[in-house]
Formats: structure tokens, C-alpha cells, sequence
């Protein structure tokens, strides 16, 4: 019971992370329907750049440690945003328009490059820092076992749950997210009612980006352990939690994200914690082959 | 330099505020990664800052953006005049010409480097990353599939040996077509679920699985040796004639009468790759002028038109893929071989990735591309140590460069091959 409910906490900080990344995931497919192969990659810059600014930060002697974790914050989504504009002005924009199998290689050759790239620059070891927030709270304890909401765990619940509220009110309230699902629902249309698609495309990038570096600030803050190529394995569980809640729906991604994170964490705990990968993609594949709409997905019909 | 002789509102002006807005765009890129550094000091991460490189880049920012920029403006002024020669018959003169001596250089090869085994080991690595790039290129080049896992159909062709030969003794001979259909089954059985899907679907599910069979490899030690690998793997031989200074019965250098020598197994190695690599090639070539390669090309070019006409696209999808992955199958096989150990290591995403870039860089579709390619990707890091370093950065920006500039490739070739026009007989 206890250990279940410890798994349940785990589940949820991780799932946590994987929707803010699947949100980036969903929203570019919907607004040009392809897959973002980089965006695991803009995720492992997002916690780079966070180790970065916490190292920084430490070095300077920046005090109080919620103020460490605004700047965190900051510096990670400011630079990271800008990173999610540049993979679409690069490897997006120029082929809008080209056949299909083009976007799809040019994103991977952007993955490939990235990640590269914080290899060579950065180094190929583990970077590691110390947790900003010790302990937490004793829910539950029987004999020797205790569930413990640990800080960061709840510093990154917490956290998610203001930036999801954010992001649906900038979706659902504010003109930007009206653009955004006018060009969703139909590029061209919203092109004649005057609506910059491009500038809208880039804007989704952007705060796909966004998103990614909150996961990134997430990650660092709960683990503290991070390498160039984290991007890799979290770019497949986020897409495969986009896919599970529905490519193309924002509120799929984060049901989906919890899900996966729920799976993963009890995979680990009661199966085999090495093959928690294998479950992951297992349910890819079965979402795929039976629902591939999702469980809050529109179906996608092909139009010539 | 030029900017007297060029017309109104001075280009020059215009492209050097051009790279100028990249240059900060792309120093403010730059800045957390190239002008800063984490690194390890006495336990704990510090902050190092390298301004020197930072500045550095932003040099080569600009003058990159400069060159490139005029580079792009002339590439694309003069395709208009380009494109209506591209299929002349000269081209495909050349084409073949440039194949055909390949072929004699590849065939020659070990009489001029006899005893020079360097030379003969890396030629042999260039053979297996040619096949499994014209591999590959079936499935990316021809039908249009973008699959991010080929390495892990490669795996399973080696595995299959491995295990083949040290648990059963196995020959390399027998083991060769099983190792095929296996890897072929899994490609079909991976397929089967996602190629009715659109193709980025499929691209994340190779690149998952491709992950995936590493990780199983690693972590199921009683069946594959987890990270120890498979060694003592036996080495192919010559139509049973092994290649040993003595063994029983007799040996390859003792049937013919010639003094033994090391170097008559990597020779003999070398051959057998190209030869399969040569067999690929028949293989492809001929499936392309079959109704088979046909169907896969037009589903490149539309797949809604391809339903309208009555092909099954999820079988030509399929018989596709199960190619690609029955060659890189018979690739894993003679790797296996070759090494004589093999470890999950062998069989990352990097490898996965190589090998696309092999084909993307090639011309997709275009076999003789594919060759040319994978020579700049095997031979270019034996060079230089520090090449080999930067080689997926530069292949990742290649990859992203090609698409943007030519989406066909390098050398692409698009050529329909059929014709309504009778007169001029279509080349395979």
C-alpha cells in the first residue's frame, strides 16, 4: 500500500515532466502535422542550459533558493525558446511545401546536429548537482517504510500545474490562441483572414520550447543528473504520450504524459526497471495498432 | 567586391545586414554553450568561459552566412538552365562510366594492396556500409520510408549468426539466408502495425525499436551475453576450405598450393562483401524495373494516387521494408563474421544514423551516390582523428543543408523508369 502510494508520487512528478514535453510534441503536429523529431533534443538543451545557470548562480553566491529556481527558469526558457525558433527557421521553413519524407529528414539531421553539438561543446560526461531542495513530507509511514513527497517532486508538480494553467489560458483567452487553432483547424483559411501563419508556426515552436525547458528545469531539479543524450529516450516516452492522449490535443498530451509517467514508474518498481523502456515503446506500438487516434484524439482524415 | 557591377538597392549591403542579424542571432545561440562551459573541478561543476572560441564562431558565423548566402543565390539562378539537362543522355553516360570504373577499382583493389592489410580493412568497412546503404536506400530512396532503426535489422542478422555458429555450428553459408528471412520477419512483423499509418509514425517506432533491441540485447545476458557480446564468432570459409596456417583436413593455402598467409582471409573477406554488396545491387536494380520496385517509386511519389489505382499500399510498403531489412540482415551476417565479436555496442542509433546519412547524402534512389557517399563517411575519419570527432555534427547540418537546398539528394536520380515514349529503352 505504502509502496504503491510512493509509486503513485513518482509517477505523477514524472508524468509531469513527460506532458510538458509531449504538449510541444502535439502542438506542432497539429499546426503542421509532422513529428518534431528535434524536440527531444530542444528538451536536453533546456536542462543544459539550467545546470548552466544553477552552476552560475552557486558560483555567484545568488541566495535564497526560490530565486535560484526563477533564475533557473528564466535563463532555461529564454534560451531554449530561442533554440526552438532557430530549428524551425532552419530546418522547417525552407521546406514548407517539399515532400513529406524532407521536413522529416531535415529535423533529424537538426537532432543529430544538436545534439552533437552539446557533445562537443559541452563534454560526453554526466553533469551532476547537487538537489536544491532536500527531504519533504512524511505522507504516510508503517514500521520501517514511508511515503514521502519529496520538495522537488512537489516544487515540480507545483510548477507544472501553473504553467499548464497558464498555457490553457493563453490557448483558450488570448488572441495568439485563437490564431493558433485557426491555423490549426485550417492553414489556409486563416491565411486569408488575415492570420501570419508563419509568424503563428514560429510562435508554436517557441512555446513548445518553452514547455520543453520547464521539463528540462524539472529534470535537473529532481534527478540532478543529466548527459547530451537525455533528449533521446525522453523525446520517444513524450511522443508516445502525445500519442497515447491523442496527437494534436494539448489536454492528451498531459493525460498521456501522467499516464506514462504512472507506467514507467510502476514497471520499475514491481517488473524489471531495465526494460521500462521496452514497456514504453510496447505501448506505442499497441496505441498505434488499435486506437491511433488516441483516447482524446479527432481521427485524421487525408485530404488530396 | 562585386557590388559596382550588380543592379539596384546593393546586394551587397543587403546580404552583409543579413549575416550581420545571423551573426547575433547565432552568437546569442552560442553563448551558454560555445562561450560557456561546465566542468568538473574537485567534485563539484564550475563555470568556465572560453570567449575565445565564442568570438571565433561568430567569425565564422558571418563569413559562413556570407558564403553561403551567395553560394544559394547562384546555386538557384542557374537551375532553370541545370534542370532541363539533367536527364540527358550524357549524364547517364557518365553515370555509367563512373560506375563501371568503381567497379574495376573495387575488383583490383587487393592485387595492387596485397599485403597492406589497412588499406584492405577499411575498403572491406566501405563495403559493408555500401550495402547497407543501397540497403536502406530501398526503402528510403525507393518506396519513401523514413526508417530511423535500420541498425537494429542489422543486429538481429548478426545476432542470428553469432548465436547460430557458437551454440549449433552453424556455417556461415547456412546461416546467411536464415539470418535474412529472420531479419525480414521482424521488419514485417514492425511493419505490419504502423505502415498503414503515415510515415512519421513509422520513422519514431524504428527509431524506438532500434533502441529497443539494443536495450534487450544488453539486459537479456543468458541469451545474447548482455555487454559482453558473442565472441569467437568462427570466421567464413572458402567453400569449406578454412583459412588457418593448419587445421584438420585441409586448409584454404594448402588446396591451392600457395604459401599461407594472414592476409588471404581479409582478401577473401573483402571479396565476399563485394560480392553481396554487387548481389544487392543486381537485386535492387532488377526490383526496380519489376512491377514490385515500380509500385514502391509511385508510392513515393503519391500514395493517395497509388490507392486510386488499386495497389495495396500496406503490402508495398511492407515488401519494402522487408527488403531493406533482409539486406541489412545479410550485412549483420557477414559483420559477425568479419569481427568475430560482436556487443550491443556495435548497434546504436549513431550506426542507425550513419547510414541514413549515407543515403540522404547519396541522392535517395540513387545507387552510385550511395558509394560515393559512404567513401567520404568510412575513408574521411581515417584521415583525421579530429574529423572523426566532428563527423555527425557536420553530417546532422549536411543532412538539414541537402534538405533545404536539394531535397532529392545530391545525386538524386528521378528518373521515371518507365516511359510512354517507346524510343528510348529505360535504364535500370
Amino acid at each position: 500500500m505504502g509502496y504503491a502510494l510512493q509509486q503513485l508520487i513518482n509517477g505523477l512528478s514524472l508524468g509531469a515532466m513527460y506532458g510538458l514535453i509531449a504538449i510541444g510534441y502535439t502542438m506542432v503536429y497539429g499546426i503542421i502535422g509532422m513529428i518534431n523529431f528535434a524536440h527531444g533534443e530542444i528538451y536536453m538543451i533546456g536542462a543544459f542550459l539550467s545546470v548552466l545557470t544553477y552552476v552560475l548562480c552557486t558560483a555567484l553566491g545568488v541566495g535564497p533558493t526560490p530565486l535560484v529556481l526563477l533564475a533557473m527558469l528564466f535563463a532555461s526558457i529564454t534560451f531554449t525558446a530561442l533554440y526552438g525558433w532557430a530549428v524551425e527557421r532552419i530546418a522547417y521553413r525552407p521546406l514548407r511545401g517539399a515532400p513529406r519524407l524532407a521536413p522529416l529528414i531535415s529535423a533529424i539531421g537538426m537532432s543529430i546536429f544538436l545534439q552533437n553539438y552539446v557533445q562537443l561543446t559541452q563534454g560526453a560526461r554526466i553533469k551532476s548537482v547537487p538537489p536544491l531542495w532536500q527531504g519533504g513530507v512524511t505522507l504516510w509511514s508503517a514500521d520501517d517504510f514511508r511515503v514521502t513527497f519529496g520538495w522537488a517532486q512537489l516544487t515540480v508538480v507545483l510548477v507544472t500545474l501553473i504553467v499548464m494553467a497558464g498555457f490553457a489560458w493563453m490557448i483558450t483567452r488570448t488572441a495568439f490562441g485563437r490564431q493558433q487553432r485557426a491555423c490549426e483547424q485550417d492553414p489556409k483559411m486563416a491565411a486569408l483572414l488575415g492570420i501570419d501563419v508563419d509568424r503563428t508556426i514560429s510562435l508554436t515552436f517557441i512555446i513548445g520550447a518553452a514547455l520543453a525547458a520547464v521539463a528540462g528545469v524539472m529534470t535537473v531539479l529532481q534527478y540532478g543528473v543529466i548527459d547530451f543524450s537525455i533528449g533521446f529516450i525522453a523525446g520517444i516516452k513524450a511522443f508516445t504520450a502525445a500519442v497515447l492522449g491523442g496527437i494534436g490535443s494539448v489536454p492528451g498530451a498531459m493525460l498521456g504524459g501522467l499516464l506514462i509517467g504512472f507506467v514507467e514508474a510502476f514497471w520499475s518498481a514491481y517488473l524489471s526497471p531495465e526494460y521500462k523502456d521496452v514497456a514504453t515503446f510496447s505501448i506505442l506500438v499497441l496505441v498505434l495498432l488499435f486506437r491511433p487516434t488516441g483516447l482524446l484524439g479527432k481521427p485524421d482524415v487525408e485530404k488530396v | 567586391m562585386t557590388a559596382a557591377a550588380l543592379p539596384a538597392p546593393s546586394p551587397l549591403a543587403l546580404r552583409l545586414r543579413d549575416a550581420l542579424v545571423i551573426t547575433v542571432l547565432g552568437g546569442l545561440l552560442a553563448l551558454p554553450f560555445i562561450g560557456l562551459v561546465t566542468v568538473e573541478e574537485g567534485g563539484a561543476l564550475a563555470v568556465r568561459t572560453r570567449w575565445g572560441a565564442w568570438a571565433m564562431t561568430l567569425v565564422a558565423i558571418f563569413l559562413g552566412r556570407l558564403a553561403f548566402r551567395a553560394a544559394l543565390d547562384a546555386w538557384r539562378s542557374r537551375k532553370p538552365s541545370h534542370k532541363s539537362a539533367a536527364f540527358s543522355s550524357t549524364d547517364a553516360v557518365l553515370r555509367r562510366a563512373a560506375g563501371t570504373s568503381l567497379l574495376a577499382v573495387a575488383l583490383l583493389l587487393p592485387i595492387f594492396f596485397a599485403d597492406n592489410r589497412y588499406v584492405i580493412d577499411t575498403a572491406t568497412t566501405l563495403g559493408i556500409y555500401v550495402m547497407l546503404g543501397w540497403g536502406l536506400n530501398v526503402v528510403v530512396g525507393l518506396a519513401g520510408l523514413l526508417d530511423l532503426g535500420y541498425v537494429a535489422f542489422y543486429a538481429v542478422g548478426a545476432y542470428t549468426y553469432a548465436l547460430l555458429s557458437t551454440q549449433f555450428g552453424w556455417s556461415f553459408w547456412a546461416a546467411l539466408p536464415v539470418a535474412g528471412a529472420l531479419a525480414a520477419l521482424f521488419g514485417i512483423l514492425l511493419g505490419y502495425p504502423v505502415l498503414r499509418l503515415r510515415g512519421d509514425y513509422l520513422a519514431i517506432v524504428t527509431l524506438g525499436f532500434g533502441e529497443i533491441i539494443r536495450i534487450v540485447l544488453l539486459n537479456w545476458t543468458s541469451f545474447s551475453g548482455g555487454p559482453n557480446g558473442i565472441g569467437n564468432i568462427p570466421r567464413p570459409s572458402f567453400f569449406g576450405l578454412p583459412f588457418a596456417r593448419s587445421a584438420e583436413g585441409r586448409t584454404f593455402h594448402e588446396f591451392f598450393g600457395l604459401e599461407f598467409s594472414p592476409m588471404h582471409r581479409f582478401i577473401f573477406l573483402y571479396y565476399l562483401i563485394v560480392a553481396l554488396a554487387l548481389l544487392t545491387h543486381a537485386l535492387v536494380s532488377r526490383l526496380r524495373v519489376l512491377p514490385t520496385g515500380r509500385a514502391w517509386e509511385a508510392l513515393r511519389e503519391d500514395e493517395i494516387a497509388c490507392k486510386a489505382l488499386g495497389l495495396n499500399t500496406t503490402t508495398v510498403k511492407l515488401s519494402a521494408f522487408a527488403t531493406g531489412a533482409m539486406l541489412a540482415g545479410f550485412a549483420g551476417v557477414f559483420f559477425a563474421a568479419r569481427q568475430g565479436f560482436i556487443s550491443p555496442e556495435s548497434f546504436t542509433f549513431s550506426e542507425s544514423a550513419t547510414i541514413l546519412a549515407i543515403v540522404v547524402l547519396g541522392g535517395m534512389g540513387s545507387q552510385l551516390g550511395v558509394v560515393l557517399a559512404a567513401a567520404v563517411l568510412v575513408v574521411l575519419p581515417e584521415v583525421g582523428r579530429q574529423f572523426a570527432d566532428y563527423r555527425m555534427l557536420v553530417f546532422g547540418a549536411a543532412m538539414v543543408t541537402i534538405m533545404a537546398v536539394k531535397p532529392t539528394g545530391l545525386l538524386a536520380r528521378r528518373e521515371p523508369t518507365v516511359r510512354l515514349n517507346p524510343s528510348r529503352s529505360s535504364a535500370p
